[in-house]
C-alpha cells in the first residue's frame, strides 16, 4: 500500500512544488514515514538542455572522494557545467545521505548516442562506485526523496522554490524491501519517471530479462525495473507507446483471441515477445516524461507525457481528474480535492487500461 | 560349474485361503511367474519385476509381492545390487541392461526447493474467480517488434496507424506448458501412442513421435505431434517431416548420452516394419553420432535442410542430454535456425539403455535448465529461442520449479506412461510388458485399452494444470510468462553455496 499523486498542466503552467506536498500529505496514511518523493518537470529552465544528475552520496567525511569519482566518470564523455549539493533545510531529517546534483553535457561526438551512454553511465556510477546513487537523470527535470513522511521530505528539499509543469509525488509503505533512501520513489532513468503502489510478483522474470540489456538493478527494490522496462520498450525498441503499455500490462488471451486479425497477430506478438517484460501482481503506476515519443499515429512528439496504468485485475487503486487545462491521477480523490475542490470530471480507469496525458 | 543364480529380488505369495484358483494371474502374468498345477499355483519368485499386474488384477486380493532383502549380508560397499551386477556380468560378460532413469541416490534437487506464496502485501489470485492464463509459445521470437507506419483515411482524415512490420516464426501453441516426451513407437505400443495422442490433443498441446516413424494410425493425431529426426532416421521422409507440428532432432538422451539406441529384432513386428521402413526382424541400431553431424556448423546445416524441406513452416528443436557443457552446446543451437532447445536431464527415463550410462553419465536436470538458460540470458539470447525440460518430471511442483527455473515448457514421458498403467518395473526392453505399453505382443498390447488410456493421461495432464493455475494464483501471478525464470519465488532448503549459486536461487530464510 503506497500513495500516488500526479499533475500536469496541459497549457505547460507552471506550478510550485509545495502543491504536490500538500496533495501527498493527505495521502500520508498510505505509508509510514519510510520513505516519500517527488518528481518535479521544468524545473531547470536555466540548464534546460543539460542532463541534471541527482545523486545520492553517502555521508562520510570523505563524501567529496565519491564526488571525485562521479566527476572522473563524467569527464570521460563530456563536461560538467555545474555541480554543488541541492538546497536543503538542515535539522528536517537525519541526513543519511547528501543530495548532490550535477548540470552535464556530453562532448558533440556523441550527441547521437547521448541517451544510451546516460544510462551505461548511471550504471556504472550505481554499480562501481561506492557510496553513490544516480537517482535522477534527465534534462530539466529532478527527483527528490527521502526516508521520511512526505511533508518532512518537501520542507528538507525546500521544494516550493521550484516551479513545474507536471509534478509527481509518492508516500512509501515498504513492502519487500528495508526503507532507505535510495528505495523511496520516483524511479528515474534518462526522462522516465515513474511512482509504482504495488508489488510486483514477476520481478525476477523482469529483472533477469532488462539485465540481458545492460540494465543493472541496484536499488534494492522492484519499482526500478520498470522505469528500466519504459526506457527498453518505448526509447530503445520504439515501440508505438499503447503497444508498450499492452506489453507491460496484456490483454488476456481470451480479448485477444475475439479481436479482428490485424490486432490480434499485433497483440499475439506483443505477447510471445515480450512477455518477459509484463508486470504482474498488483500495481498502481503513474509514469511521466517528456522525451520525444513514437505514439500511435506514428508522430514524434517532443512533449511532456503522463501515464496512468493499473495491473490486469485491477488489485490498486488508481483515479483520474479533470480541471481546465490540469489532469490529476491518484491513489484517492481526496488527496486531489484537497488541492483542487472543484473539479470538471473525475473517472476510474478500467483494469489494465492506461490514461495517457499529452501537452497542448 | 561355479553357481550362478542370483536371489530373486522379489518374494511373491500367493495367500492360499483367498485363492480360488482361477488361474488369473497365470493369465496376466506375461513373465512366467505362474503356473498351474493341478489344484496349485505354483509361484517362480525369480521371474518376478514387480510389475504388480497379478496383483491389480487378483479377483481375491489374494497376492502380494514383496522385496525379497534378507538373504545378503550387508556391506555399505559391496551392496547386494553391486554384488549382483558382478556375478551377472561374470556370467555373460555382458553390458547390463536396464530401463526407466537414474536409480542411484544422487540428490534431487526439486525436492530440495521451495516455492512462495503471496501473505498481506500483495493479495493471492483465485483461479477459480480470475483469469490465469498458462498459455506457451514454443519456438524461436523476435529480440524486438518493429512497427511502421502507414497513412491511412478514416472518414476523410489522414491519420497514420502503426504497422506491425516484425513477421514472427511458426511457433506451437500449448493451452499448457506440458507436453509428452518422444517415446518411439516399437519402444512402446501403438494402443500406448494412440492413447497419449487423443489426450494431448484433447488438452490443447503435443506429444514426441520418438524416433520410429509415424504410424498411419496416428495421422488424424499429426497436428500434435512433433516428430523426431534422431541417428537411425527410422521413418523418415518429407511426408512425416510435413506431416507433424514441429521436428525435433534427437542427439541425445538423458537416459544414455554419448550412446545410441538398439530396439531388439523381436520387437520388428510387421507393423513396426513399415514404420520405420526397415526390414522385418531386424534390429533397428541408432548410431551414437548422427553420421552428417561432426561439430555444431554440420547441425545448424541439418537445422536447415529441415526447414528447407518443410518451407520453413515448421518449427525445429534440437535436444541434447544434460552433460557437463550443456550451456555452451545449448548456445551454438540457439545461434542456430533452431527453434528450440530441449534439454534431458540425468534422470530421463528410457526402454533400455546400459546401467552403467543411465546411473553415471549426465548432470542433473535442475542444474542444466539454470546453466542454460544463464547462459542465453548472458548471451542475450533467452527470449529468442525456447528452452524445453524434460527428464523426470514427477509432479506439478515440479513442472512449477523447472519454469521458474528457467523453462519454457516440459515433457513427461514416465509420468505419462504411468497413467496408461506402467508401474516402473524397469523391463521395457524385453519387449514383455504385461500391461501391453513396452511391448508388440499383440496378446499383451490389447489388453491397453485406448479411449481408457486416453482419458487417464489427459486427467494427469489437467489435474496437474489446475494445480500450476493454483499455484500460481498463490504466488500473485496470473500468467505463465511470469513465472519463466522467475528464480526469486524459490528458495533452496538444505543446499550448499554452491548448489545454490548453480541454481541461481537464494537459501530460505534470505
Amino acid at each position: 500500500m503506497c500513495g500516488i499523486i500526479g499533475f500536469i498542466s496541459r497549457k505547460k503552467r507552471m506550478i510550485r512544488g509545495d502543491k504536490i506536498a500538500i496533495a501527498l500529505d493527505s495521502l500520508k496514511e498510505r505509508g509510514n514515514g519510510q520513505g516519500s518523493g517527488y518528481v518535479g518537470y521544468g524545473i531547470y529552465p536555466d540548464y534546460k538542455d543539460c542532463y541534471a544528475l541527482h545523486v545520492f552520496l553517502k555521508n562520510t567525511p570523505t563524501y567529496h572522494k565519491i564526488i571525485d569519482r562521479v566527476k572522473s566518470i563524467l569527464g570521460m564523455y563530456g563536461v560538467v557545467v555545474k555541480d554543488e549539493e541541492i538546497p536543503v533545510k538542515e535539522g528536517v531529517l537525519k541526513k543519511e545521505f547528501i543530495p548532490w546534483r550535477f548540470f552535464y553535457h556530453f562532448h558533440d561526438s556523441y550527441r547521437d548516442i547521448e541517451n544510451d551512454l546516460m544510462v551505461n553511465i548511471v550504471m556504472e556510477i550505481n554499480d562501481k562506485v561506492d557510496g553513490a546513487f544516480v537517482f535522477s537523470s534527465g534534462k530539466n527535470l529532478g527527483v527528490f526523496k527521502a526516508t521520511g513522511w512526505p511533508k518532512e521530505v518537501a520542507e528538507f528539499y525546500r521544494l516550493e522554490e521550484y516551479e513545474g509543469y507536471m509534478w509527481l509525488g509518492h508516500a512509501r509503505y515498504p513492502t519487500n524491501t528495508r526503507g532507505w533512501w535510495g528505495g523511496a520513489h520516483p524511479f528515474n532513468i534518462l526522462n522516465w519517471s515513474v511512482v509504482h503502489n504495488g508489488e510486483i510478483t514477476s520481478y525476477g522474470t523482469n529483472k533477469r530479462y532488462v539485465e540481458s540489456f545492460g540494465y543493472k538493478c541496484r536499488m534494492f527494490t522492484d519499482t526500478e525495473v520498470v522505469a528500466y522496462i519504459f526506457d527498453l520498450l518505448i526509447r530503445k525498441h520504439r515501440l508505438p507507446v499503447e503497444y508498450a503499455l499492452s506489453a507491460i500490462a496484456p490483454k488476456f488471451w481470451d480479448e485477444i483471441d475475439r479481436m479482428e486479425e490485424e490486432e490480434r497477430k499485433i497483440h499475439e506478438a506483443i505477447r510471445m515477445t515480450y512477455g518477459p517484460a509484463a508486470l504482474n501482481g498488483p500495481f498502481a503506476i503513474v509514469v511521466g516524461t517528456h522525451e520525444g515519443m513514437v505514439f500511435m499515429n506514428g508522430e514524434i512528439e517532443e512533449n511532456n507525457t503522463l501515464i496512468g496504468l493499473t495491473d490486469r485485475v485491477k488489485l490498486r487503486p488508481l483515479v483520474a481528474a479533470e480541471k481546465d487545462d490540469l489532469v490529476f491521477v491518484s491513489s484517492e480523490e481526496a488527496a486531489i480535492r484537497r488541492i483542487c475542490p472543484e473539479l470538471d470530471k473525475v473517472e476510474m480507469p478500467d483494469a489494465g487500461t492506461p490514461i495517457i496525458v499529452r501537452l497542448e | 560349474m561355479i553357481p550362478s543364480a542370483v536371489p530373486p529380488k522379489f518374494k511373491v505369495e500367493i495367500d492360499r485361503e483367498k485363492c480360488m484358483l482361477c488361474g488369473r494371474c497365470v493369465e496376466e502374468c506375461s513373465w512366467g511367474v505362474y503356473r498351474k498345477e493341478r489344484d496349485r499355483i505354483v509361484i517362480y519368485s525369480n521371474r518376478c519385476g514387480a510389475c504388480q499386474r497379478c496383483v491389480v488384477m487378483c479377483p481375491r486380493n489374494a497376492i502380494t509381492v514383496r522385496e525379497n532383502t534378507t538373504c545378503w549380508r550387508s556391506h555399505p560397499l559391496w551392496t547386494a545390487e553391486v554384488r549382483e551386477d558382478i556375478i551377472n556380468q561374470s556370467k555373460t560378460g555382458r553390458v547390463l541392461l536396464s530401463a526407466t532413469g537414474n536409480a542411484m541416490d544422487y540428490p534431487i534437487y526439486f525436492d530440495r526447493i521451495v516455492l512462495d506464496a503471496c501473505q498481506v502485501t500483495n493479495p493471492p489470485i483465485d483461479p477459480l474467480r480470475e483469469p490465469m492464463e498458462l498459455r506457451t509459445y514454443i519456438g524461436k521470437k523476435p529480440k524486438k517488434l518493429e512497427f511502421e507506419f502507414v497513412e491511412e483515411e478514416v472518414d476523410g482524415k489522414k491519420i497514420k496507424k502503426a504497422k506491425l512490420k516484425t513477421k514472427i516464426a511458426p511457433n506451437l501453441k500449448l493451452e499448457t506448458p506440458i507436453m509428452i516426451a518422444h517415446m518411439s513407437y516399437g519402444a512402446l505400443s501403438l494402443n500406448a501412442h494412440l492413447a497419449m495422442a487423443k489426450a494431448v490433443k484433447e488438452c490443447g498441446t503435443y506429444m514426441g513421435s520418438g524416433e520410429g516413424g509415424l504410424h498411419r494410425a496416428l495421422y488424424p493425431y499429426a497436428d500434435h505431434i512433433i516428430t523426431q529426426v534422431a541417428s537411425g532416421r527410422f521413418g523418415v521422409d518429407v511426408d512425416y517431416l510435413n506431416r507433424g507440428a514441429a521436428i525435433e532432432i534427437k542427439i541425445g538422451q538423458g537416459a544414455k548420452p554419448g550412446i545410441g539406441g538398439h530396439l531388439p529384432g523381436e520387437k520388428v513386428t510387421a507393423e513396426v516394419s513399415m514404420t520405420r521402413m526397415i526390414p522385418e526382424g531386424t534390429d533397428a541400431i541408432s548410431p551414437a553420432p548422427h553420421h552428417d553431424i561432426y561439430s555444431i556448423e554440420d547441425l545448424a546445416q541439418l537445422v536447415r535442410s529441415l526447414k528447407e524441406a518443410t518451407r520453413w513452416k515448421k518449427p525445429v528443436f534440437v535436444k541434447i542430454a544434460a552433460v557437463h557443457n550443456v550451456a555452451a552446446i545449448a548456445n551454438g543451437i540457439a545461434t542456430s535456425d533452431a527453434d528450440a532447445v530441449v534439454i534431458d536431464g540425468f534422470r530421463g527415463g528410457t526402454g533400455a539403455a546400459p546401467k552403467v550410462f543411465r546411473d553415471h553419465v549426465g548432470i542433473p536436470l535442475e542444474m542444466a535448465i539454470a546453466a542454460v538458460d544463464e547462459r542465453l540470458r548472458e548471451e542475450g539470447v533467452r527470449n529468442e529461442i525456447s528452452i524445453i525440460a524434460s527428464g523426470g518430471i514427477r509432479s506439478s511442483a515440479d513442472v512449477f520449479k523447472a519454469i521458474a527455473l528457467g523453462a519454457d515448457a516440459v515433457y513427461i514421458g514416465t509420468a505419462a506412461l504411468i497413467a496408461l498403467g506402467c508401474r516402473v518395473c524397469g523391463r521395457c526392453y524385453t519387449g514383455q510388458c504385461a500391461w501391453g505399453i513396452a511391448t508388440q505382443k499383440p496378446e499383451l498390447v490389447e489388453r491397453l485399452d485406448v479411449e481408457e488410456g486416453a482419458r487417464r493421461v489427459a486427467n494427469l495432464i489437467k489435474a496437474w494444470t489446475l494445480e500450476l493455475k493454483e499455484l500460481l494464483g498463490a504466488a500473485g501471478i496470473n500468467a505463465i510468462e511470469s513465472l519463466r525464470g522467475n528464480r526469486d519465488r524459490l528458495r533452496g532448503v538444505g543446499l550448499n553455496e554452491v548448489e545454490l549459486k548453480a541454481l541461481g536461487i537464494k537459501h530460505a530464510g534470505f
